[in-house]
This record gives C-alpha cells, sequence and structure tokens, in this order.
C-alpha cells in the first residue's frame, strides 16, 4: 500500500453479511482511500455484488460497522438513506435503466432528484452524454440500445451528479474487449476529475492498469490485496 | 412544483385508460350521492316554507250563535302560539271554492245549499312549528264548545317530516358509503400505477431519490382525478337538474315550487371534497407501497 497518508473515503471494519444462514461476507476490513481506483475481484458469488451494495445501503450489514465519508452507515435512519446514495454514482450490473424514460430523462432523473436547478440540468446531461459518446441518442429509449449504448448511458448517468464515489458493478459485462476498454476509458475520466472509483469484476484481462489497487475476495473473504503494476496481474 | 405537475400530467397522459376510470368512477359516486344531497335540500326548503306560512282551519258547528262566534274568537286569540285570527264565513268560503274551481263551476252550481261551515283561519306564530306542538294546540282548541273540527294537514306534516329525517339519514349513509368506496377505488388505480412502475420506483431509489420526491407526483394525480371526477358528476348532475327545470317550467305552474341548485360555494366545496378523496385514496396506497 503505497497510499497510506491518504483520507480514507470509506472504511469497513470487521464487516459480515448473511444472506439467512448463507454468509456472503466474512470479517472483511477494508480502507479505500480518497481518489482511489480500486478493482474488486474473484470469481462468480465471491460477494462482490454484496460488498458494493452494503456501502449505499442497498443491504444492511449483518454484523461490524462501515464509515462512508465520515458517515456511520449503523445511524442512518430511512430518511437518510437518499442523502447517502447520492454520494454515489452506481453502474448496476444489470443497468438499472428505466425503459420507458428516454436517454435524457433517465439522466435528468437524478439531477431532479438531488434537487439541481432545473435551468443548469440540460447542460449538465449534455455534457456528461458527450463524455462517453452518447450525444445523439438523447432522445432514445434504453430497450433500442445494444448492451455496449446502454452501458455507457448507466456510466453517464452515474457520473452526472458528480459524486465522490463511483461504484461499478460488472461494467464490461457483457461487451467486447473493445467496448470494454471504452467503458474503462470513462471511467479514468471521472477518476481524473477527483472521483473514487470502485470497480467490481470477475474479468482479469481489466486488472492490467498502473496506479489500480486490487482486492481479491474468495467465498466472502479478502484473500489477497496488492497495487497492481503495469502488466504484473495474474 | 412546476417539473412535479409535469411528471403527474405525464403520469396521467401514460396511463389513460386507468385515468379515465378513477374518473368516471368518482364521477358516478358524487353524482348519486350530490343528486341525493340536492333533493334533500328541496326538500327541506318545502318543509321550512310550508311551515312558514302554516295555517290552521277550526270549522265551527253548524247553527253556532253570532255570540258563541265571538267568544271563540276571542278564546282563539288569547291563546299562545296563535298569531292572526281571520273569520272565514260560509259564504266567503264558498266564494273562495268557487275561484279554485272555476272548471268545474257546474258541479257546484247543482248544490241547493252551501255545505260548508263557518270557519276561522289561524296564522300561527314562526316559532309553533314541530308537529308536536302543532298537534297540541290543535287539540286544545278541539275542546272549545262551539268548534267542530281542527284541520291543518297534520298527517301531511308528520309525515313529511318524518320522510326528511329518514333521508337525511340515509343521505348521512350513503354519503358515507360513496367517500369510502371512492377512496377505495382510487386507492387501487392509484396501487395498479405503482405496481406497473414498480421497477422505475426502485431505481429511483437507487440513484438517491427521496420519498417525498417520488411520491408527490401520485398525490398530484389522486388531487386531479378527484377534482376532475367530481367536476364531471356535479356538471351531470347541474345538467340534470336544468332539464328538469325547464320541464316542470313549461308542465306545471312553477310558482309554489322554487327549486335550487346548489350555490356556488358549495359546488366549490365539494370539489374540493373530490380532490380529498383522490388525496386520500394516493396516501392509502402509497403506505402500503412504500412501506
Ligand atoms: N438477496 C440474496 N439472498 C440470498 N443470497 C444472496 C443474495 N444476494 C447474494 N446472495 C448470495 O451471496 C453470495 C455472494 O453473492 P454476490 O452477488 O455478492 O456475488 P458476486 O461476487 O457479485 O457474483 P457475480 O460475479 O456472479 O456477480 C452468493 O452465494 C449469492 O448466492
Ligand atoms: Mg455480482
Amino acid at each position: 500500500m503505497t497510499e497510506t497518508t491518504s483520507d480514507t473515503i470509506i472504511r469497513m471494519f470487521h464487516v459480515h453479511k448473511r444472506y439467512g444462514a448463507k454468509s456472503a461476507l466474512k470479517d472483511l476490513t477494508l480502507d479505500i482511500f480518497k481518489n482511489e481506483f480500486l478493482f474488486v475481484t474473484g470469481r462468480s458469488g465471491a460477494g462482490k455484488t454484496t460488498l458494493l451494495k452494503l456501502l449505499y445501503l442497498g443491504e444492511p450489514v449483518s454484523e461490524g460497522q462501515i464509515l462512508v465519508d465520515g458517515l456511520n452507515l449503523s445511524r442512518i435512519e430511512r430518511k437518510g438513506i437518499p442523502a447517502l446514495r447520492r454520494l454515489f454514482g452506481i453502474i448496476f450490473q444489470d443497468y438499472k435503466l428505466i425503459p420507458t424514460k428516454t436517454v435524457y430523462e433517465n439522466i435528468a432523473l437524478v439531477l431532479e432528484a438531488a434537487g439541481r436547478k432545473p435551468s443548469m440540468i440540460p447542460k449538465k446531461v449534455k455534457s456528461v452524454l458527450r463524455t462517453v459518446g452518447m450525444e445523439d441518442r438523447a432522445n432514445a429509449y434504453p430497450p433500442m440500445l445494444s448492451g455496449g449504448e446502454q452501458q455507457r448511458v448507466a456510466v453517464a448517468r452515474a457520473a452526472a451528479g458528480d459524486p465522490k464515489i463511483i461504484l461499478a458493478d460488472e461494467p464490461t459485462g457483457s461487451l467486447d474487449e473493445e467496448a470494454a476498454g471504452v467503458i474503462l476509458s470513462y471511467l479514468d475520466t471521472f477518476h481524473a476529475r477527483g472521483a473514487t472509483v470502485i470497480v467490481a469484476t470477475h474479468d482479469k484481462s481489466l486488472l492490467r492498469r498502473p496506479n489500480a489497487r486490487i482486492i481479491q475476495l474468495r467465498d466472502g473473504q479478502q484473500w489477497s490485496s496488492d497495487s497492481s503494476q503495469s502488466g504484473d496481474a495474474p | 412544483m412546476k417539473r412535479f405537475f409535469q411528471r403527474a400530467i405525464k403520469d396521467i397522459a401514460d396511463n389513460r385508460f386507468l385515468t379515465a376510470v378513477t374518473v368516471a368512477t368518482i364521477a358516478v359516486s358524487i353524482l348519486i350521492a350530490s343528486a341525493f344531497a340536492l333533493f334533500f335540500m328541496n326538500a327541506g326548503d318545502v318543509l321550512t316554507m310550508w311551515q312558514k306560512g302554516i295555517r290552521m282551519m277550526v270549522y265551527l258547528k253548524p247553527d253556532t250563535s253570532e255570540a258563541a262566534r265571538l267568544d271563540t274568537q276571542f278564546k282563539l286569540q288569547a291563546i299562545g302560539g296563535v298569531q292572526e285570527v281571520v273569520f272565514v264565513s260560509r259564504q266567503d268560503a264558498m266564494a273562495r271554492l268557487k275561484e279554485q274551481m272555476q272548471r268545474h263551476l257546474a258541479l257546484l252550481e247543482n248544490l241547493k245549499e252551501n255545505p260548508l261551515p263557518d270557519a276561522f283561519e289561524l296564522t300561527l306564530k314562526s316559532d309553533t312549528r314541530s308537529s308536536a306542538e302543532l298537534r297540541l294546540l290543535s287539540e286544545r282548541i278541539a275542546t272549545l264548545p262551539a268548534v267542530a273540527e281542527v284541520e291543518y294537514g297534520r298527517q301531511w306534516i308528520e309525515r313529511f317530516t318524518s320522510v326528511i329525517q329518514l333521508f337525511s339519514l340515509a343521505g348521512y349513509a350513503i354519503g358515507a358509503l360513496f367517500f369510502m368506496a371512492t377512496v377505495f377505488v382510487v386507492a387501487n388505480t392509484i396501487r395498479l400505477v405503482l405496481y406497473s412502475r414498480r421497477e422505475e420506483i426502485e431505481i429511483m431509489r437507487l440513484v438517491g431519490a427521496t420519498d417525498r420526491f417520488i411520491k408527490i407526483p401520485f398525490y398530484l394525480q389522486g388531487l386531479l382525478q378527484g377534482a376532475a371526477g367530481t367536476i364531471l358528476g356535479l356538471g351531470t348532475l347541474l345538467a340534470g337538474y336544468l332539464s328538469l327545470i325547464s320541464h316542470f317550467k313549461t308542465g306545471i305552474a312553477s310558482g309554489a315550487l322554487q327549486l335550487r341548485f346548489f350555490p356556488p360555494a358549495t359546488c366549490a366545496a365539494v370539489v374540493l371534497g373530490g380532490a380529498l378523496i383522490g388525496w386520500l385514496g394516493c396516501w392509502v396506497s402509497l403506505k402500503q407501497f412504500l412501506k
């Protein structure tokens, strides 16, 4: 770990998550630093999605403590959850775009929900759509788009609210290598603008990147953690 | 707020069929309930009018002497509750009758002698109105020696009063029933809308929308549907009322029966009530849906 002096943005202490009798995460302790680019990897069922869900209170922890940007999640009440979620821009494994709303409306919704000034919303939506190269599909409905295009819209939506943290769950899941590289480059863009980026993936080819930390989960436990150097990923 | 309105309008447009069904149901409920209320209001008017101008006829026995008649008049004037006493002689009574029955004068002309008795016509004080008071008064007058009979359409008043009371009771019950039924219908449509959009609502929550942000368009939708349904229902009632009135005008002489529609303030209150119904229906289903 090279960034011990940086401030942490997320701290997890001895976190357990159980679904009924099934343990999805076991005794996970982890610090994530501001403006870090972190990969969470591991095979299917290792607990990657579960880890992300715990962060935005998509699921409550079973045991342990999580701090996000100084907020203790166990102290957040129901009505505090929306404010917590606005710290994050989330790219879901299944995109979660609203099929009955246009690309533009899907993104504008995030800004409206966050109470942004209505007059600045169109500009902001256009700007994030331009960043991911989808500005000419603003009026399309998600089901009309290819998987890669939907993924780009999902990235744009996640970034629209200028979140402190971007969570990406298998952001390249169903994409070919080239499209996956494009998505990763967008994440790099938002990382360069100051966001902390956490990517859950089992795609090992993504991990060959400089300055990214990788943690590996196996059966809900942390198996290894190291900063990858160019080209030495497994 | 403008944005919330836009979203509510878009929701309504997206769910045209459900919205139409809801609005129509509210309209029918309001129509039935307010038709009841309108009838009740006019019947009440008739009753008060009748009671205000109530007269009592005191018929004298045949061959009552002039002295006995004057004595009776004096006693009647002394009775509490009596405003005015006017003597109507049998000749006067016959003249009145002839005037009223101009078309059937032949019938009266055939009479050999005047069968009508002398009578006093009493106007009552306005505080003597209830049927119990009227009965007491008439019983008291009937004990006077020269009095043959007292008449004031007692049964008619009593029946009418009890019918009105029954109607007002039934009116409240029906009103309450329709209110609940309408809330239930609105709750159900909104629930259907919520159900068809649960994925969208879930996504909105995941991207940090507050419950308030999600709910407000639904509430606006409920309010608009409630108000629209009420306006439609009241409008239909008004149309029906106006056509009834025009029939009345041409058919029967209209002077005696003064019908009226709800005053504008009442209409406004009913529309507000309809909006409230929509809001309540929404509240019920949102409470269940967003736990
Ligand atoms: N809602 C749930 N109810 C019950 N069990 C669950 C639930 N969500 C996840 N699990 C279980 O928890 C474990 C971890 O699941 P998780 O979705 O975090 O895995 P993952 O690493 O994201 O896998 P994948 O790469 O396939 O997405 C799995 O065994 C899964 O079956
Ligand atoms: Mg997963």
